[in-house]
C-alpha cells in the first residue's frame, strides 16, 4: 500500500516537474483561418471522413444528449475529476472553425490545441497518432462541413494537480509514443494478412478500441503490457479482447464480425452502455472495415483455451449450439436438472413465498427469465443460453445487473433481441439473489464480490439519468 | 395458493406461481383493464403499478409480487368517481380504439405521483415504453398535463 503511495507521488512529483520542464518549450498558437466555405472541400474527401468518424466514434464524445451534433459539453468522468468534450463543429468563436489543417492534424497526433494549450489525454490522441495524414484530411473536410453550433462547454472539474494543463506534458512524456507518420507500430506487426493490417490500423488508431478495453494505470494511461485485458467504462464492464476473454465459445473473426455489425451474436450476447454506440456508428462502415477490425480483434483473442475448446467440441458443427437440446444437457446437465427441479418444487407449493423455495435466485430463474431463456427459439427472438453469456461469464456483475434491471430497450433503427427490465418489480434483495443464482449455475465459477454495490450504483445512475447531474443543468 | 394484494385487497390466487400477473387479474380477479397487447413487455398495454412503480403485468411472473401491492386502473377510481388521471383522459378525448390507454394512464399516474410537476419532456420520455397506434398521443399529452392541475385541484380540496 505504501509502496503505491510512494510510487503514485513519485510519478506525480516527475510528471509535475517534466510538465515545467516542457512548459517552457511550449507548443505555439497556429494562426486562426477564416471558416473556409463548405463547398471548398471535395465531397468524396467529406463522405470518406464521414465514415471514418463514425469509426472513430466522434459524436460519442462530442455530442451531448439531445444537443447536436459535435457541438460537445460532454462530462468524462475521470478518477482526477470531469472532463467535458469540446465543440468540434467548424463555428469560428466556440468550436475549431478557426483551425486550418495543420491544427487540426497537430491535436490529432500531440495533442495540442491550436492556441498551443495541451490537450487531455480524455481526448485519445494517443491513438490518433497512428491515423494517417490522408484520413487526417478525410476527417478535416468532414468535420469543417458539418453545420457550425455555438456552443461552450462546461468547464473541467478536475482536482490539482491535474487541473493545470501543463501537467499533460509530463503525461505525454511518459506515455505518448509518436511515431512516423503513417507506419504502423512495430509492437503490433502482423503476419501480413493485409484484412489484419487493415484492422490493426483501425483500432489500434481511429478507432482507439483499447481506450475503453484496457486497463489504466494510477495516472490514467493504457496500462503496458495489458493491452485489451478489460477494464470498466461508465459503470459497464469491457471486456478483455485478449487471451484472458472469459467467453465460453471462444470469439472467431466471423462472430465478432457478426456481433459488429448486428450488434449481437447467438454465442455470446448483445451489445449494451457504451457498446451500442460503438454498433451504431459502424453501421457506416464498409463490410471490409468491420471484417478487418474483426480480423484483428480475432487475432489478439488468439486461440481456443482448452477448456473453450471441450465445450466447443460438444456441439455439433453447423446447428445452433445454444439451442439443441442434447447439446445442452450434455454441456450443464446438472444445471438443468437442478434448474427443473427447483421449478417443479415450486410448482409443486404454488403461493409459497419466494423465500420457501430451496433457492430464491433459481425460483426467480424459473418463474421470470427461463421461459425466454430455456426457451425453443434462437436469438434474436428468444433469450441467449445463459450459460453462454458474457454479461454472467465475465468478470463483474456490472453488466448482468444493468441488464436486469433495465434489460435491453428495442432498437428503432435495426432488428435485434429485445429483453423487458425487472427493476421496477425486483427489490435488491431479489435481484441479488438472482444474480449469485446466475453466476454460480450458468457459470460453475466463484461468485463475484460487490454485487449489491453493483446494484446500489446502477439503481442510482438511473436516478441521476432520470434527474439530471448538477452540471448538466447548470450547463443548460 | 398465494395472497396477492390487488387494489388494497387481499385475495386468494390458485395458480402456478410463474402465471403472469395479467392473466391473473384479467382470467382470474376479473379486472379488465389492463390489456394484453405483445406479451412481451415492449408495448405498455399491460401496466400496473406495483408499490407504486409501473410493471408490465405480462411479464411479472405472481411469484416476485408476495408482500407488494398492485394497483390497477381500477384501484384507481370508478366510472362514477373517476380518479383525476381518468378525468383527465375523458375530458380530452385521449382515447381513439383505447386499447392502450389503460396502461398510458398507469404509467401516467406512477410518474406523476412521483413527480407532479413533471414537464413535457419528462412525460414523454417516461411514456416512451408505450405504443399508441391510433395516433393520439397529442391528446395523451394534454390528458397528463390536465391531470397535473386535477390532481392538484383534487389536493387542495377543490375538485369535486
Amino acid at each position: 500500500m505504501w509502496a503505491k503511495i510512494v510510487a503514485v507521488v513519485a510519478c506525480l512529483l516527475l510528471a509535475l516537474c517534466a510538465g515545467l520542464f516542457v512548459f517552457a518549450a511550449r507548443h505555439p498558437a497556429i494562426a486562426p483561418i477564416a471558416r473556409p466555405a463548405a463547398g471548398s472541400f471535395d465531397t468524396a474527401l467529406v463522405k470518406r471522413g464521414a465514415v471514418l468518424a463514425a469509426i472513430g466514434d466522434c459524436a460519442t464524445c462530442h455530442t451531448a444528449p439531445g444537443g447536436a451534433a459535435f457541438a460537445g459539453g460532454v462530462g468524462v468522468v475521470t478518477p482526477f475529476g470531469t472532463i467535458f468534450s469540446t465543440n468540434i463543429s467548424p463555428d469560428a468563436e466556440t468550436g475549431i472553425g478557426g483551425w486550418s489543417e495543420a491544427a487540426f492534424e497537430r491535436a490529432m497526433r500531440q495533442g495540442v490545441r491550436r492556441d498551443g494549450a495541451l490537450l487531455y489525454p480524455a481526448f485519445p490522441y494517443d491513438h490518433f497518432t497512428l491515423v494517417s495524414d490522408d484520413d487526417n484530411r478525410a476527417l478535416y473536410a468532414f468535420l469543417m462541413t458539418r453545420p457550425a453550433v455555438r456552443n461552450v462547454a462546461p468547464a473541467n472539474d478536475l482536482r490539482f494537480p491535474f487541473n493545470h494543463r501543463a501537467v499533460v506534458a509530463g503525461w505525454n512524456l511518459l506515455f505518448l509514443r509518436t511515431r512516423p507518420r503513417s507506419e504502423p507500430r512495430s509492437d503490433t506487426a502482423t503476419s501480413g494478412d493485409p484484412s489484419v493490417a487493415r484492422g490493426r490500423y483501425l483500432v489500434e488508431g481511429l478507432g482507439h478500441c483499447a481506450a475503453c478495453h484496457t486497463p489504466r494505470n494510477v495516472l490514467g494511461a493504457e496500462k503496458s503490457g495489458a493491452g485489451f485485458g478489460g477494464a470498466t467504462i461508465d459503470g459497464w464492464t469491457a471486456y478483455a479482447l485478449n487471451t484472458r476473454s472469459t467467453a465460453v465459445v471462444p470469439w472467431t473473426a466471423d462472430a465478432l464480425y457478426q456481433y459488429l455489425r448486428n450488434g449481437f451474436e447467438a454465442q455470446h450476447g448483445t451489445a449494451r452502455g457504451p457498446m451500442l454506440d460503438v454498433i451504431a456508428n459502424l453501421r457506416a462502415a464498409p463490410d471490409d472495415d468491420v471484417r478487418a477490425i474483426a480480423d484483428y480483434v480475432a487475432a489478439q483473442i488468439g486461440k481456443p483455451t482448452r477448456r473453450s475448446e471441450q465445450i466447443q467440441l460438444t456441439e455439433r458443427a453447423g446447428q445452433p449450439p445454444a439451442r439443441q437440446e442434447a447439446d445442452l444437457q450434455a454441456q450443464r446437465g446438472s444445471l438443468i436438472a437442478a434448474t427443473s427441479a427447483d421449478s417443479q418444487a415450486y410448482r409443486g407449493a404454488p403461493g409459497a413465498a419466494l423465500d420457501g423455495a430451496a433457492d430464491e435466485g433459481a425460483a426467480i430463474y424459473a418463474a421470470a427469465c427461463a421461459d425466454c431463456h430455456q426457451g425453443p427459439r434462437a436469438m434474436p427472438y428468444g433469450g441467449i443460453d445463459l450459460g453462454l453469456s458474457s454479461a454472467i461469464t465475465g468478470p463483474t456483475a456490472d453488466n448482468l445487473v444493468h441488464i436486469v434491471l433495465h434489460g435491453i430497450p428495442a432498437d428503432g433503427a435495426t432488428r435485434g433481441p429485445i429483453m423487458p427490465g425487472f427493476g421496477d418489480v425486483l427489490d435488491d434483495n431479489q435481484v441479488g439473489a438472482l444474480v449469485r443464482y446466475l453466476r454460480a449455475a450458468f457459470t460453475g465459477k466463484q461468485t463475484w464480490t460487490g454485487i449489491d454495490n453493483a446494484i446500489h450504483a446502477v439503481r442510482s445512475a438511473q436516478h441521476t439519468a432520470a434527474v439530471g447531474s448538477p452540471e448538466r443543468q447548470a450547463g443548460q | 395458493m398465494m395472497i396477492l394484494n390487488v387494489n388494497d385487497q387481499p385475495h386468494n390466487v390458485e395458480a402456478d406461481s410463474r402465471t403472469p400477473l395479467l392473466y391473473v387479474l384479467r382470467d382470474d380477479l376479473k379486472l379488465n383493464a389492463a390489456k394484453f397487447g405483445c406479451g412481451l413487455g415492449q408495448c405498455g398495454a399491460c401496466t400496473v403499478l406495483v408499490d407504486g412503480k409501473p410493471v408490465f403485468s405480462c411479464v411479472t411472473p405472481i411469484a416476485l409480487l408476495a408482500g407488494k401491492k398492485v394497483t390497477t386502473l381500477e384501484g384507481l377510481g370508478t366510472a362514477q368517481e373517476p380518479a383525476p388521471i381518468q378525468r383527465a383522459f375523458m375530458e380530452e378525448q385521449a382515447a381513439q380504439c383505447g386499447y392502450c390507454i389503460p396502461g398510458m394512464m398507469m404509467r401516467a399516474q406512477a410518474l406523476l405521483q412521483a413527480n407532479p410537476q413533471a414537464n413535457d419532456t419528462e412525460i414523454r420520455k417516461t411514456l416512451e415504453p408505450h405504443l399508441c397506434r391510433c395516433g393520439t398521443h397529442m391528446r395523451i399529452l394534454r390528458a397528463i398535463h390536465r391531470a397535473q392541475v386535477l390532481m392538484k385541484t383534487a389536493r387542495t380540496g377543490d375538485a369535486r
